[in-house]
């Protein structure tokens, strides 16, 4: 699998920052060789997996209200097919981090991850849940979700726009489409 | 005022009193109780609202400093002051058997500063865990994140509350179950889609019947208040986008009036325009998300979304002049940052005639529902007592009868200049507070109409020093934003940093009154009055 | 012969020759079985398209009824949306929850998806597209469907989790209260129709559906069948068991992967069959649309396939409940029961006895217009 035939609709592969993790990703996946068949069947499963990230909104603050401009009508998140916001974490496979983490809030968001079922992603979304933000010297904020668990895409801004969570979305969508599920002979 | 003076005086013989930006009185703590209940019960001016109460690092004591207004006229402000120099085991008396809405405010002090008051029922921290290490607030407050390092275990919640009482002269400690063995207890929150943020209400339920609320707060206390004691003012501006962020610019708007005030600049005229505009450009997009929230509480989710649609257009406005969203950074202290657009003028008018339009079409959608009346119409019922007892202010708290809007009050940046009614029903159920809303949003146009085309031209912001240095004081403002009142305290110490800061939130008070009017209701409507008193959390825990 | 070739597009054409080819060459033991395997098959492929298909739609329509787009971006128009979402939820990791009651929480999710397949197998698609065609159709369905709620409360029992439980008690209640009323509504076409037959009974609409036959009476039990079959659903305004916003996702909160897709697959397919069956009963089901005496007219609607007919009608009706889903904001529980039991149950009582009058004393339309219906 190469980089170039990770395809978004509407948005050549150039254009997209970050291309060099990417590459470096497949390259440490695909160390150990890949099996052509099961490859196949990864494409396809990762084709599913990608264009059906059902999300889990933990909002604490500011980015749920941007969150929630992103899956109404102006910028309608429902064109990705994400618009099926799951409230219990056992059907979610993305948990959107939107807003201040605190440490009363961090052993809640530590089970709310574990209750997830695999494949799970984690979106942190804004720069309060990227690294404590404009909070960082507060002697109550986790400094960075991904103190308590692991992150998968940063999206920054404070509150981080709608475009912004689209295209956060959409690298994940990338990153999905280059796992492998089957081919890999380390799993 | 007088006579209330020749009153304090009668009651308390050693009271000091003080006239500074409020009349300041400074009693010791054994008499505050029986001063604050005098004040409350006199005839000619009853002081029945506590606006304000503030735990205090004074350095050899702490103490706790009430605003008390009068509800009949919020412009009637008095300050007690009291404090204990025992700061080993500091005791202060409780006034919750006065004004309900100290309750939570002291269990704030309490888990800060760790002044335990006497006679509050429940004497549990509020914002932090129970085994939280020092008192943040203090001083002397070791920051060493070793103290309490980051927890990712979950812990059982233990209902039960210590207090302290006072029997016959002597202090007792006890502890008191908040629950009984067998209720059926469910966690609403604090991460749960209709609690509009990270709150936590411990319910017990008899069947679907709501039979009582325990609310658990903080998993978003960020100790902006803290935080702020290290910050010179025109940084601390950004924190107050972020408490209720969907009021952002109106509470800016305060810290900026506080700070103008203490330090006298004059604010141009053409700013005062800017100010007002945005604030109810503001107020209108923070009502219109309310009620797109509410309705979606309520199960109808195609108008959740039309709401949002509307709100986008004003934020198109905001983003326009300057670039910001939701929070829009547009206050600074001494006028506002950026100036308006070309278009500007010709965009909200056209939001105006648009917005009128759409109001109808929410009414014909679902303001004459039935489904949606039998949802709203007697339930959660909020009498004028309990709303200025618990410090209800906003729409819910007009929504119950009291005339507790600032901007009629004690009129700020261009208010006294517009006409616009003060929307005030005295159902006090959750429709009354869903149509004051609406209403609200009329209010909002037919204020924007009047400024719109007569912004004179001139200066947007006043020349200010690089450092702004306050003069020693104490400083209050408040004013009226989406949620109710907001306030801004500044104790100054003649510093460049505030020594103390304090925001009133107004969603404390809401959330306090939740467990009073959700009592007996069902479950279902327990969501629904949440939708209807429209509480921002982040703006509690701060 | 002169019947099939003026309906050409009919599937009976296909089944009547597949048959034939295979009794030609087999005994008659093995041509049962492949027969039987061959409509199981069927069975379970259309169960699973027409759920996909039923979620692209709801998916699309709300979209237009939100001013949005919906989505648009996995294949044309957004067309294999719901194939993606089948494909993530299949390789979906199950969750076993610690402190459950395993046995139950596993065949709960059994008993929702049997349960409704089992009413699909006695829905009659088309002409000769009907897996089996009791006597006692009516009765069948209305049983059997009812089998789904035991489903959703062992769900929400062997969860352990408090909101499990209270959606699906309220669940329970919800569904065998209107349940009541279902069956009265549809007991009241019975009186008119004289049959609990499927096939019968849409024969019998050829020239007039029961709704206008039975006029006042008919139009009354077709509008309580739609609201409580609407609620037997268990969507807005009547999704108190799910309550989004209040028990984050009711009595299927602890289900994961394809258990949770179960469910998820049974609420679309219980919107179908409910539709289908007021379809059947109220609407002449697969028949054209005919008018005594019109020879040249009849001809040209015959020739339009009737399973053509009998979803064009269907998804009129789904479109009608999708419309009322996303219009009202929710009941509360003891609104809902006093909706069914202080108001639809007296009507219905009421109207079957109207509906016994209507007949018996020659007032439909068929006696009082033999011309034209």
């Amino acid at each position: 699998m190469e980089l170039k035939n990770v395809n978004i609709k509407g948005i050549p592969t150039a254009e997209f920052n970050d291309n060099e993790y990417l590459e470096n990703y497949i390259k440490e996946l695909e160390a150990n060789g890949v099996n052509v068949v099961l490859g196949k069947i990864d494409e396809f499963i990762n084709w599913g997996r990608s264009n059906s990230i059902w999300p889990l909104i933990y909002a604490t603050s500011c980015c749920g209200i941007e969150f929630m401009a992103t899956a109404a009508a102006h910028n309608d998140i429902a064109r990705f097919g994400m618009e099926v916001t799951r409230n219990s974490p056992r059907q979610a496979d993305l948990m959107i981090v939107a807003g201040t983490m605190v440490h009363k809030m961090a052993p809640l968001i530590k089970r709310v991850y574990d209750q997830m079922a695999e494949p799970k992603y984690v979106l942190a979304m804004g720069a309060c849940a990227i690294s404590g933000g404009p909070f960082v010297n507060s002697y109550h904020v986790v400094n960075g979700v991904d103190q308590i668990i692991p992150v998968d895409v940063y999206v920054p801004g404070c509150p981080p726009r709608p475009e912004s969570l689209f295209y956060g979305l959409m690298q994940l969508q990338r990153k999905i489409k280059v796992e492998q599920f089957l081919g890999n002979k380390q799993r | 005022m007088e006579n209330i003076k020749k009153l304090i005086l009668n009651t308390v013989k050693d009271a000091v009193i003080e006239e500074k930006q409020k009349l300041t009185v400074t009693v010791d703590y054994t008499k505050l109780h029986l001063l604050a209940k005098t004040l409350r019960d006199n005839a000619e001016l009853p002081f029945d609202t506590l606006v304000f109460l503030t735990g205090m690092d004074r350095g050899e004591e702490l103490g706790v400093n009430y605003l008390l207004c009068s509800s009949k006229d919020l412009s009637k402000e008095i300050v007690l002051k009291t404090g204990t120099t025992d700061r080993e085991n500091p005791l202060l008396y409780s006034v919750t058997d006065l004004f309900e809405t100290a309750n939570y405010n002291e269990r704030e002090v309490f888990a800060l500063f760790g002044i335990r008051f006497i006679n509050n029922p429940d004497m549990r921290k509020f914002f932090l865990n129970g085994d939280w290490n020092g008192f943040p607030f203090r001083k002397d407050y070791d920051a060493n994140p070793e103290l309490n390092p980051l927890n990712l275990e979950s812990k059982d919640i233990i209902d039960i509350a210590p207090r302290i009482m006072e029997i016959d002269g002597k202090l007792v400690e006890s502890t008191v179950n908040i629950f009984e063995e067998d209720d059926y207890i469910i966690n609403i929150g604090p991460q749960h889609p209709s609690t509009h943020g990270v709150m936590h209400f411990r319910t017990s339920l008899d069947g679907e019947i709501v039979k009582k609320i325990d609310v658990h707060s903080g998993y978003i206390h960020r100790g902006i208040e803290k935080l702020s004691e290290t910050l010179t003012y025109p940084q601390i501006l950004h924190f107050t986008d972020r408490l209720d962020y969907l009021s952002a610019n109106i509470n800016r708007h305060g810290l900026c009036m506080a700070v103008e005030k203490a330090a006298e600049i004059e604010v141009p005229e053409r700013a005062q325009y800017i100010r007002t505009i945005m604030d109810e450009l503001n107020r209108m997009d923070s009502h219109l998300l309310a009620w797109a929230c509410q309705t979606n509480d309520l199960g109808a989710t195609t108008a959740f979304i039309y709401g949002m649609r509307e709100r986008e257009i004003i934020l198109d406005i905001f983003e326009k002049t300057c670039g910001g969203r939701l929070i829009i950074n547009q206050n600074v202290v001494g006028g506002v940052m950026f100036d308006i657009y070309d278009d500007f003028q010709k965009d909200v008018k056209s939001f105006i005639i648009y917005m009128c339009d759409k109001l109808k079409e929410y009414d014909r959608f679902f303001s004459h529902n039935v489904i949606a009346l039998g949802r709203m119409i007697g339930i959660g019922n909020l009498s004028k007592e309990d709303a200025i007892n618990y410090a209800v202010t906003g729409p819910a708290g007009r929504g119950s009868g009291w005339s507790c809007d600032i901007r009629k009050h004690i009129p700020y940046a261009l208010y006294d200049k517009v006409e616009f009614n003060e929307v005030i029903r005295t159902e006090g159920d959750s429709y009354a507070r869903y149509l004051n809303r609406l209403d609200e949003i009329e209010q909002s146009l037919h204020i924007i109409e009047q400024l719109i085309d007569n912004i004179p031209e001139g200066d947007i912001c006043a020349k200010t020093k690089a450092i702004i240095r306050l003069p020693e004081g104490e400083f209050y403002s408040r004013v009226e934003a989406c949620r109710g009142e907001f306030g801004v305290f500044i104790e100054s110490r003649g510093d460049k940093f505030p020594y103390r800061l304090k925001f009133r939130s107004p969603s404390m008070a809401l959330v306090s009154a939740m467990p009073l009017i959700c009592k007996n209701e069902k479950i279902s409507d327990f969501i629904g009055i949440g939708g209807s008193m429209d509480y921002v959390i982040p703006d509690i825990d701060r | 012969m002169i019947l099939n070739y003026s309906q050409p597009l009919e599937v009976t054409n296909l089944t009547s020759w597949l048959d034939a080819a295979l009794r030609s060459s087999l005994p008659e033991f093995w041509v049962l079985l492949i027969e039987f395997v061959l409509v199981g098959v069927a069975f379970l492929a259309a169960y699973a398209v027409i759920a996909l298909i039923l979620i692209y739609a709801e998916r699309k329509i709300t979209a237009f009824f939100q001013a949005r787009f919906g989505p648009n971006r996995v294949g044309k128009w957004g067309l294999l949306q719901s194939v993606a979402d089948m494909v993530k939820i299949l390789l979906k990791e199950i969750v076993k929850i610690n402190r459950s009651d395993r046995f139950l929480f596993f065949a709960a999710p059994f008993f929702m998806i049997v349960a409704s397949m089992a009413t699909f197998g006695a829905i009659a698609f088309g002409k000769g597209l009907h897996a089996i065609d009791f006597n006692i159709g009516v009765l069948y369905v209305t049983a059997v469907s009812s089998l789904g709620i035991i489903g959703v409360l062992l769900a929400g029992w062997s969860s352990n989790n408090k909101y499990s439980m209270i959606g699906a008690m309220r669940s329970g209640a919800q569904f065998v209260s209107y349940e009541l009323s279902a069956g009265f509504a549809l007991m009241t076409i019975v009186v008119l129709a004289g049959t609990m037959q499927f096939s019968t009974m849409i024969e019998g609409q050829r020239y007039c559906w029961n709704l206008f036959n039975g006029h006042i009476s008919s139009l009354i039990a077709f509008i309580i069948y739609l609201i409580s079959g609407h609620a037997e659903t268990n969507r807005g305004p009547f999704d108190l068991p799910e309550a989004e916003s209040e028990l984050t996702a009711g009595y299927h909160t602890e289900y994961s992967g394809l258990q949770f897709g179960f469910y998820y697959l049974a609420e679309y397919l219980n919107m179908f069959i409910i539709a289908s069956i007021a379809t059947a009963v109220f609407l002449g089901g697969y028949m054209p649309i005919q008018v005594k005496g019109w020879v040249a007219f009849n001809g040209i609607m015959e020739y339009i396939p009737s399973y053509i007919w009998f979803f064009g009608k269907t998804a009129v009706l789904i479109f009608l409940s999708l419309w009322v889903r996303w219009s009202f904001p929710r009941l509360r529980i003891d609104q809902l029961l006093n909706l069914e039991w202080k108001y639809l149950l007296p009507i219905n009582l009421v109207n079957i006895v109207l509906m016994v009058i209507l007949v018996l004393s020659g007032l439909t339309l068929t006696d009082l217009l033999p011309g034209w219906f």
